[in-house]
């Protein structure tokens, strides 16, 4: 079965093209790009206003399948992937149970398989139940395919334990991905520490409980050579931390999401809005204008949601009770278009670097590009369309989301993986990759 | 606005009247009560309040007798005050018990009754009087509850959309006197508020 | 003309005349409470919740009483008997609440942001009688009340707080307070017991040195060491604390001749305050605030449940 993109602009920087053509599939592949190009049957559809670029991947959410299926799952959270423009995601092991060997792996990439509407990128926890005490079954998840390793929504508080952990998976061609939370300073923090926390009376998380594990793993990976990437970067200093771990040659890379760049801790008003309470925290506006200077400068190699679904009556309750996180994969794209690229602080090309190339290559996948040969996951969006973020633009399960109410230009309308359309003209198909 | 704003429909009791009325009153109170040995003056503030001082100097230059004076705030003894609110509150001030005796109950204008009742709760939870009189400048008729003055300076046959308001010199700054006002539609015919001057 | 505000949440959204109009209401209260029967029939009718989800004694029997000299039907709610402690969300309860037809919610919760919250939710009268570390803005109204009948005015007034300022809700709504009504403000604790930015609060001054900023103060307000809340030890002991930060005698001679000393209590004797200070004929005005707390709080109690038209007909 053949399908013809025809007349959108693909942009693809890792093959150097930015020019309106036309592309045509065949058993999942890309077979041609060119003008004019002509298909003897098969289904052609006219992209002409859009941009193609290779799929969108975004390198961090939680799918919370197994265990917290009232919260989301597989099915729903790549539903709300495909929605936001997604090929493929990256899913969280902090699940119940913790993915922390081959079985969990396995099932991950089964329940993908039947009900999934984009790829899902399985990675493991370092340590047995997140714990950071026992090493978790590296070895066994990596000849199931897994190439990174996290313990996300914890730090690894023992630095001996992290060194070990780094130790042993540098023996595979791998990445370890700390959440970096030094619980010592940050015990029961609810917002970042100062101006908010002060104002709303709440504990505060300070930037110093994030900058010492980032400073920690950094070191770490000077001494074990493990390659390294810090999720959900927040802080000026802790970026320039990365930034000159980079300049010393450190196999160091590191991810922000839109609400780190685009939402602030002035943002938390006194209605204590809980869709805010993120972790770590909505930091200081310097601190998001240090982060998209990153994202410009290359620091940031890619930017991620952290898409964090929780149910209505979680979030509904007092901030202090209520728990961290909001979604983002619906909104990710259109805010990135609205925020970077419509405002020319970043190029179409560094939006797909971040978006696409860099978090397949951090995560050892097979690389995406608009050339013959490549696998034809692919993102189309209408870089025009203006739309303000409703509660009914959401696939996710959840609704905690915090951008709702903002308003977007740009927005994803179809995506194809593995040459098959999984969202169309807006409309998100049925599962199964 | 005043005497001489164009609301202003009649002036029913000058300077002169105001001071012959309570003249007259402090003589029927006298008359009354045998003597002032056992009575008390409380005034309704605000103006009921400065009609009592004038009442309780009269009766000392007719009796040469002091009779206690004081002050009843009855803002929180209002029928309407989860409706209509005025935030400011001025202090009850009977610095006396009142106890067995005879209390002169002073008000500027009896209208509805509605003040004389909350009045008269304040009173009974201040103590136990033997008799409580009222004593009124104006009695504009229309009443809404089974009240009456004992003692009334003037009786002055009003409509419901007019307004009675007794002006005085020392806090008003124009002369005394009680006029009839128009009433806007929606607005209502109450007592002044102790900070209108007039010819604002 | 009604009152400007439907809660008593944030003081911060209070103007000075706000402020200057609930202490004044307050003193008319006195009258009442002064005599035989303390009671007016000023709130007959009205219902008001007191939702205490935190254990509380003194400022929920001051709540009680303001309700009870106003005449207000008053419900008492929480405790043991807290839905939360049921697993019912704060939003159910607000709404089963409500279906009781409320005038108004008083409430003390653990955790902040409650009152405003509930106040979104219910659409009936708050007042916010303590939530988490945040505010408690009854109690400010109390302080300034008590300071205000010293003092006769706020204008340049210095004022020191001293003690745990991190985790006081009292601070939370005093200092904001105090700098809405013009007086100056010095924060004074140990560093372990300031919040990240108390210049956000409305200190003008931070200092750990109480005996430097002492013979400048006007008012020195002793916040009481929270024994409950000392697990991160933020001081050694409270003998050092009392060494370093308590009011104690020997500091009596650095304070100005007509320096008063307020304490939200209860007292840890021997810690923040000596009995010499607690119990000074002059300078303590810790009973008068416990007084005025009933004072303020049928102050609030009045405006804001008050109409909004200009007086009844004579």
């Amino acid at each position: 079965m053949a399908l013809m993109l025809k007349g959108a602009r693909l942009i693809d920087p890792q093959v150097g093209l930015d020019e309106v053509a036309d592309i045509l599939i065949r058993d999942g592949k890309i077979v041609e790009i060119g003008h004019d190009l002509k298909m003897e049957k098969g289904q052609t559809r006219d992209l002409s206003g859009k941009i193609i670029t290779p799929g969108l991947v975004d390198m961090h959410v939680h799918l919370r399948e197994p265990g917290y299926e009232q919260k989301e799952d597989i099915e729903s959270g790549t539903r709300a992937a495909a929605h936001g423009g997604f090929t493929a995601v990256c899913a969280m092991p902090n699940t119940d149970p913790v993915i922390d060997d081959a079985v969990g792996v396995e099932y991950i990439k089964a329940r993908a398989k039947e009900v999934g509407h984009s790829r899902v990128i399985v990675s493991g926890a370092c340590t047995k139940d997140l714990k950071g005490e026992i090493l978790s079954d590296m070895g066994f998840m990596y000849e199931h395919g897994v190439r990174a390793f996290t313990d996300d929504g914890h730090g690894v508080q023992d630095a001996g334990m992290m060194r070990r952990v780094m130790d042993y998976a540098s023996q595979f061609d791998c990445v370890v991905m700390p959440h970096c939370q030094d619980d010592s300073l940050v015990g029961e923090g609810q917002v970042n520490e100062g101006e908010c926390s002060t104002r709303l009376g709440m504990l505060g998380w300070p930037a110093e409980g994030e900058e010492l594990e980032i400073a920690r793993d950094i070191a770490l990976c000077r001494l074990t050579g493990c390659p390294l990437h810090i999720q959900h970067i927040t802080t000026a200093r802790g970026l320039q931390m990365v930034r000159d771990a980079k300049a010393e040659g450190l196999p160091v890379t590191c991810e922000v999401t839109p609400h780190h760049m685009f939402l602030t801790e002035d943002d938390i008003d006194d209605t204590y809005p809980t869709s805010l309470k993120v972790n770590p925290p909505l930091r200081t506006p310097d601190d998001a204008v240090a982060l998209v200077e990153g994202v410009k400068d290359g620091t940031v190699d890619a930017i991620v949601t952290d898409h964090a679904p929780h149910t209505d009556w979680e979030k509904d309750r007092e901030f202090e009770l209520a728990p961290f996180g909001m979604i983002g994969l619906d909104s990710s794209l259109a805010a990135v278009l609205t925020n970077l690229v419509h405002t020319d602080i970043i190029s179409y090309d560094r939006m797909v670097e971040v978006m696409a190339v860099n978090p397949r290559a951090i995560l050892r996948q097979e690389p995406v590009k608009l050339e013959a040969g490549s696998t034809a996951d692919l993102t189309v969006f209408d870089p025009d369309a203006e739309w303000t973020f409703e509660i009914s633009d959401i696939r996710s399960k959840a609704t905690n989301a915090g951008f709702l109410g903002h308003s977007f230009k740009g927005k994803a309308t179809d995506v194809y993986v593995g040459g098959y359309a999984t969202m169309e003209d807006g409309v998100v198909c049925e599962p199964g990759i | 606005m005043g005497n001489n704003s164009p609301n202003v429909k009649s002036v029913c009791m000058d300077a002169q009247d105001i001071d012959r009325a309570i003249t007259r009153i402090a003589h029927q109170i006298l008359e009354a009560n045998k003597g002032a040995d056992n009575i008390v003056i409380v005034g309704i503030i605000t103006r009921g309040d400065l009609l009592a001082k004038k009442l309780k100097e009269r009766i000392k230059e007719i009796e040469g007798v002091d009779v206690p004076l004081g002050a009843l705030d009855i803002s929180f003894y209002r029928d309407d005050f989860m409706t209509h609110f005025a935030p400011e509150v001025h202090s009850t001030d009977i610095p006396f018990s009142i106890d067995g005796k005879i209390v002169v109950l002073v008000d500027d204008i009896l209208y509805t009754g509605r003040t004389i009742r909350a009045a008269l709760d304040a009173l009974m939870d201040i103590g136990r009087p033997a008799k409580v009189e009222l004593a009124v400048l104006v009695d504009r008729g229309h009443r809404e509850l089974p009240i009456r003055a004992d003692f009334v300076g003037k009786n002055v046959p009003s409509s419901s959309d007019e307004s009675v308001r007794l002006f005085l010199e020392e806090v008003d700054g124009v002369p005394s006197a009680v006029d009839i006002l128009e009433v806007e539609t929606g607005q209502r015919a109450g007592a002044a508020p102790l900070q209108l001057k007039k010819g604002e | 003309m009604g009152f400007a505000h439907k809660h008593l949440i944030d003081i911060k959204e209070y103007s000075k005349d706000d402020i200057m109009l609930m202490l004044e209401t307050a003193s008319k209260f006195k009258e009442v409470n002064e005599r035989k029967i303390k009671q007016v029939p000023t709130l007959k009718g009205a219902t008001i919740v007191n939702m205490f989800n935190e254990p509380s004694t003194r400022t929920r029997s001051s709540f009680e009483i303001a309700e009870k000299r106003l005449s207000a039907n008053s419900l008492n709610f929480g405790g043991s008997s807290t839905s939360t402690v049921k697993g019912e969300s704060l939003s159910d309860t607000v709404e089963t609440l409500c279906a009781y037809k409320i005038d108004m919610i008083i409430v003390r919760d653990k955790h902040a942001g409650v009152p405003r919250k509930i106040a979104d939710l219910s659409g009936v009268h708050v007042i916010d009688a303590g939530d988490g570390k945040h505010q408690h803005p009854t109690q400010a109204l109390l302080d300034l009340y008590s300071i205000w009948e010293e003092k006769g005015s706020f204008d340049g007034l210095n004022v020191g707080i001293v003690g745990d300022i991190a985790h006081s809700r009292v601070c939370g709504s005093l200092l904001p307070a105090l700098k809405i009504m013009g007086a100056n403000t010095v924060a004074i604790a140990p560093p372990t017991l300031l919040p990240a930015r108390p210049d956000v609060l409305g200190a003008d001054e931070v200092t750990s040195d109480i005996d430097g900023v002492l013979p400048d103060l006007d008012v020195v307000y002793m916040l009481r060491v929270q024994r409950e809340r000392l697990e991160g030890a933020p001081f050694p002991s409270l003998r050092e604390y009392n060494e370093l930060f308590g009011l104690t005698r020997k500091r009596d001679s650095l304070m100005k001749p007509d320096a008063i000393v307020c304490h939200p209590g209860p007292i840890n004797r021997g810690v923040e305050l000596d009995s010499f200070m607690a119990d000074h004929p002059e300078r303590s005005v810790i009973l008068d605030q416990v007084y005025a707390g009933i004072l303020v709080r049928m102050a609030a109690l009045y405006l804001l449940l008050g109409g909004s038209n200009d007086g009844i007909d004579a």
